[in-house]
């Protein structure tokens, strides 16, 4: 089983790409679990969300203290959310920065695998607002998730919700979240 | 199909589905999602039912007891302080004898004021004489809404029936679940046969009279009647339900890994499958340790939960609520059932979880680990800090 946090502030859509990527491995054929820190929901206020993937049913039903991913979409809570907490030292620190995972361990101590992408870039270039789907895209490459069957189900989801010319943003905003993390992947000092 | 969704969405889609004549219900934290989604539903005109958004919970159940005796199926929803407010009406509710379905995502009660989960709303309502049944998951909400309706309804039955779910751990987490299709949902369900209702004009009726001493002693005994049939009403429910959807529904308890168990934890609600994980692992050490899940809460299924028990040496009852002055509810229900049998386990009661506080596989293992040493009927707080 995968245990996944998401560090964002109210608003960027943390608890939002926490479901999707639910939605995404249950395509993909795994049990998964998505839920937000429960609380007060407050715009630009630190907020936590949650994932559990696994390939048997998962039948736990409290909070996720030792996560294998954790993931930044805010880079200032870096300071104040102490993201590496509890983190598997075999698992994975995504970051949104434009800073280099020298400096981010060097701030953090953290001594596992280290990923960093300008997801606001990316966001800004895709043309949309919010870096939460490229972080999506990342954690969907740290997990090997399919890209293609991801992206799919991605663009069923927001179908619904977003007319067709942002959808496909999105899907841009993904794959480039993916590859980003996926080179930074490959890139990474063994 | 499975689908990923949260409870509240669950509990919403098998509403959705039964598609009751009437919804009255008033928002409160975490039980809202379920009123907007219902009330989107009706705006788009995907069901057809008479959705009364009222002012209180306390007027959400009289317009139901007003819509139940009028000859409608109706269903709420409502949580905590909502309960709290409403628990007047659901005693009329059961005294009528009612079959309103309702979910309850169960919140701790104030003071002091806290929106996270615990079981005071549920307890509140112990003796409101209304069926009360715990789901584990989004998945098991779902199946128990729909099943509650032909309990309910039964006329033999006919009865209030309550649907709890943990506030936050299943409304608000996105799960898997599997709905049925809405035509094999409402065969199910089938055609509501109303009761003597008041738009009968034709054949009159009167509710809700006073009754003196002379009669009220025997409308609560024939109301306690009610509640003694739940049982086998319940059991053949559950059977034609394990057979529609394939799910292992069976009984009023779910006992996991109980045969053979030494050891064993009795408990309510989405901390069960926590629990399961902690056997697991337990019994990949060889220790024979089991759990009780309960399902059906009220009416408290005695002869039953001796039968699964009476060959466990030790048996810790976890209750998620105070009982203030005496041991918790559940504890209670489970040993006075033993009170006259000679074989039967040791027990202790362990408090948890309350207003949310998290339990976790550690906690539940710590109970595990001290239930040979604890005094017998200790009172014991399960991740509290003293």
């Amino acid at each position: 089983m995968k245990e996944i946090r998401w560090h964002g502030r109210g608003g960027q859509g943390a608890k939002t790409v926490s479901q999707i990527l639910a939605q995404i491995n249950l395509r993909e054929g795994k049990h998964v679990q998505s839920f937000p820190e429960y609380g007060p929901e407050r715009s630009g206020a630190p907020v936590r969300a949650y994932n559990r993937i696994s390939e048997e049913e998962i039948l736990i039903h409290s909070g996720v203290y030792h996560p294998d991913i954790s993931v930044v979409i805010d880079e200032t809570l870096l300071d104040s959310e102490n993201p590496t907490e509890g983190l598997n030292p075999q698992g994975t620190l995504l970051v949104n920065t434009k800073r280099s995972p020298d400096e981010i361990r060097k701030l953090t101590g953290f001594s596992g695998e280290i990923i960093c992408l300008d997801a606001h870039e990316i966001a800004k270039g895709a043309g949309i607002g919010f870096p939460n789907v490229p972080m999506l895209g990342a954690v969907a490459a740290v997990l090997g998730t399919d890209p293609k069957l991801a992206e799919e189900e991605l663009k069923a989801t927001l179908s619904g919700r977003l007319p067709p010319e942002v959808v496909d943003k999105n899907l841009v905003a993904f794959r480039e979240g993916y590859e980003a993390a996926k080179g930074a992947r490959t890139n990474a000092p063994a | 199909m499975k689908k990923t969704m949260t409870g509240h969405k669950a509990v919403a889609e098998a509403m959705r589905q039964i598609e009751p004549d009437v919804v009255a219900v008033y928002p409160i934290t975490p039980q809202s999602e379920i009123a907007e989604y219902y009330a989107q539903y009706v705006a788009d005109g995907i069901v057809h039912t008479e959705l009364v958004p009222v002012e209180s919970e306390h007027s959400a159940m009289s317009a139901c007891v007003g819509a139940a005796a009028a000859g409608a199926r109706v269903m709420t929803a409502t949580a905590s302080q909502g309960l709290a407010l409403l628990i007047e009406v659901l005693y009329i509710a059961a005294g009528l004898r009612l079959p309103i379905v309702m979910a309850l995502v169960n919140r701790a009660l104030s003071a002091p004021i806290n929106i996270h989960c615990d079981h005071a709303d549920a307890y509140l309502a112990r003796d409101a004489g209304a069926i009360q049944i715990f789901a584990e998951s989004a998945q098991e909400a779902y199946d128990y809404m729909i099943m509650a309706q032909r309990i309910a309804e039964n006329e033999r039955v006919r009865l209030p029936l309550i649907v709890n779910l943990d506030g936050f751990t299943l409304s608000h987490s996105v799960q898997v679940v599997e709905p049925l299709p809405d035509e094999e949902v409402k065969q199910f369900v089938g055609e509501f046969k109303p009761v003597y209702p008041l738009l009968d004009v034709e054949n009159p009726a009167t509710w809700g009279p006073f009754a003196m001493p002379d009669y009220y002693f025997e409308l609560k005994r024939a109301q306690q009647a009610g509640m003694e049939t739940v049982p086998e009403v319940f059991l053949k429910v559950q059977e034609e339900y394990a057979k529609l959807s394939g799910r292992p529904y069976k009984g009023f308890f779910e006992g996991y890994k109980l045969e053979d168990a030494e050891r064993a934890i009795v408990i309510m609600g989405s901390t069960a499958g926590t629990a399961k994980v902690v056997v697991d692992e337990l019994r990949k050490k060889g220790e024979k340790v089991g759990l009780l899940k309960v399902w059906l809460w009220r009416p408290f299924p005695k002869e039953e939960i001796v039968k699964a028990l009476s060959h466990v040496a030790k048996v810790a009852v976890l209750d998620r609520a105070l009982s203030f002055g005496n041991m918790g509810a559940l504890y209670l229900d489970v040993t006075s059932a033993f009170v006259h049998r000679e074989e039967r386990p040791t027990f202790v009661n362990y408090i948890y979880g309350l207003g949310g506080r998290d339990t976790t596989t550690e906690h539940i293992e710590q109970v595990f680990a001290e239930l040979d040493a604890a005094r017998p009927g200790e009172l014991r707080y399960l991740g509290l800090r003293e």
